[in-house]
């Protein structure tokens, strides 16, 4: 059994972004750049179901430019065996990126697709949905455990009222939640043989697919700040005014 | 042109996000449709029928549907999809697990998570948690948004009277078996959908304590929510859990204890009317969005409060 997980380029969860001064968009230049936090999931579930016995292969893709190459070269670290780079310097919309994930799927034929829920910079939850659609494999989103046996797939899907559990089959397409394990890291000795695995680098264009943007961002801003608000001393004053200052209790 | 709004509902009541998704709509157009899809839902059809914006609501009553299974909800929603110029859903994992199917039927890019609609072909979204927010444009044959239902007002749901039609269902081979649904039943508001957000994070320390939490909810009728740490360490279920992957809210008041306040939380509330921070680090970052902020250990905070409040309640009384 093979499993192919997919695998974006974003800014660190941790940088605070900056939004560029002529409103095109938000600066990436010289910020610090990781795997996609729900994608880290995706890859530790990936390498766990290897180590399970479960799976003989695991292949990480990525879509973006050059440097997406090191969230490959890190999913590889993790534990990744081998990994395809499709290489375009635009930006593809959640269905674009799905249709080139599905010639990536037709060549390599795993039996399943890993990938997290979101990607946490443009936060549009679509791809897994999409992929699973132009598949017609079953969806299977914002999953927090999975068990395979044989053909089986048993799933937990974190949902707005708790959780729903269903059961499928394989092939199918799966959307990882934060909670579904613990991303491991990669250790110096991985990181070192990861720079030996194979990482194919393909041009999008090769792939025959139209990704023509649909969407054109007129221009990004930055939110509303919030006016400073005040320290209060102690509960009695704080409930005070909550009382007769802002009139919320 | 008609838009199409997809409802969101239980087979039994509609979710107040589908009244939400309403009024986005009427920004669309005046002629606005709702679907819903479901199993034994007569008196469901008979209710959304009086919502006062509605000009036609669409039935597809089958016992298959009666769990929400995006893939066999998808192709009903893109066979009707011609009719329309857009097509509406709440961005709850409701909404966020079919409408992308949807668009990837139809072949063309949704538009996820919008806040405010500018005109017909051009909305407004966050993006990076809501620390950036981005106003696209597009011009597909249809225009499929989600709609975050906390930038929207709830239309009424009375004083109309929609037509009613019925949609055949098509079968799709399935894959899927439903289980269950792990629900946790409690008397308190809604989380998306409440006045009041009361929310615990790791400061809680531990589950049990939480039952603190919930003593102070329920003195203000508030609902209960918490941060991603909480959740993660098991001290509450996950749909508690407010922030960038979990639930967005916005109520009139909003009291944060005993969380930092990671960027990914704030996503999830900085649109709340007043912030309360209470937490005893000084340096939390939940403090720069805080209306009031209180540095105190929370343990002490939280019984003070309802001495508070109970004796208020008797000063009025």
């Amino acid at each position: 059994m093979k499993v192919l997980v997919a695998v974006k380029r974003v800014i660190d969860y941790k940088v605070q972004i900056r939004v560029k001064s002529d409103n095109s968009g938000v600066e990436t230049q010289n910020v610090k750049m990781s795997v996609n936090p729900p994608d880290e999931n995706a890859i530790e579930e990936a390498v766990k179901l290897k180590e399970q016995g479960l799976v003989s292969e695991t292949i990480a893709v990525s879509i973006g430019d050059e440097k997406s190459q090191d969230v490959l070269r890190t999913s590889m670290a993790m534990g990744i065996d081998k990994s395809i780079l499709v290489k375009t310097q635009n930006t593809l919309e959640p269905l674009a990126v799905a249709k080139t994930l599905k010639k990536l799927i037709e060549k390599e034929k795993p039996d399943l697709v890993l990938m997290g829920k979101q990607a946490i910079d443009d936060d549009s939850n679509q791809t897994g949905q999409i992929l699973s659609a132009l598949l017609n494999w079953p969806q299977g989103c914002f999953i927090s455990n999975l068990k395979i046996e044989g053909n089986k797939v048993s799933i937990s899907r974190e949902i707005d009222e708790g959780i729903e559990n269903l059961e499928t089959s394989l092939p199918a397409v799966l959307t990882c939640d934060l909670r579904l394990n613990t991303p491991r890291f990669a250790s110096l000795p991985n990181i070192m043989k990861a720079k030996k695995k194979p990482l194919d680098i393909i041009d999008i264009d090769s792939l025959g697919i139209d990704t023509t943007p649909r969407i054109k961002t007129l221009k990004v801003i930055e939110p509303p700040r919030r006016k400073a608000g005040v320290m209060v001393s102690d509960v009695k004053e704080l409930v005070k005014k909550l009382k007769y200052e802002a009139k919320v209790i | 042109m008609a838009v199409l709004v997809i409802a969101e509902h239980d087979n039994s009541n509609l979710k107040s996000s589908t009244l939400n998704t309403i009024t986005a709509a009427k920004k669309l157009s005046d002629d606005i449709h709702l679907i819903i899809l479901g199993s034994n839902i007569d008196e469901l059809i008979n209710k959304s029928k009086d919502i006062h914006l509605l000009s036609k609501v669409i039935k597809c009553d089958n016992e298959k549907l009666k769990n929400f299974l995006p893939e066999l909800s998808a192709p009903l929603i893109s066979n009707i999809s011609e009719n329309y110029s857009h097509i509406l859903a709440p961005a709850s994992t409701f909404g966020k697990n079919l409408l992308p199917r949807v668009s990837a039927l139809l072949d063309v890019t949704q538009i996820s998570d919008v806040i405010d609609i500018v005109s017909n072909d051009t909305f407004v979204r966050p993006i990076y948690a809501g620390n950036a927010i981005s106003q696209v444009q597009t011009n597909q044959k249809i225009n499929l948004l989600t709609i975050r239902p906390t930038s929207f007002e709830k239309s009424e749901d009375s004083g109309g009277n929609a037509s009613i039609e019925e949609i055949p269902f098509v079968d799709t081979d399935l894959k899927t078996i439903f289980i269950n649904r792990e629900v946790s039943k409690s008397d308190r508001p809604e989380l998306g959908n409440a006045r009041i957000v009361v929310s615990g994070g790791r400061g809680l320390e531990n589950s049990d304590n939480f039952k603190l939490l919930y003593e102070l909810a329920d003195k203000l009728n508030a609902a209960v929510g918490a941060s991603r740490a909480a959740v993660d360490s098991g001290y509450i279920g996950n749909e508690y859990q407010v922030g960038q992957t979990g639930k967005m809210v916005a109520p009139e008041l909003y009291i944060a204890i005993g969380i930092s306040g990671a960027i990914q939380h704030l996503a999830g509330m900085k649109e709340s009317k007043v912030i309360v921070a209470i937490n005893k680090d000084l340096e939390a970052p939940i403090f720069n969005v805080a209306d009031y902020g209180l540095s105190s250990d929370l343990f002490q905070a939280i019984p003070e409060i309802i001495k508070e409040l109970d004796l208020l309640n008797q000063i009025e009384s």
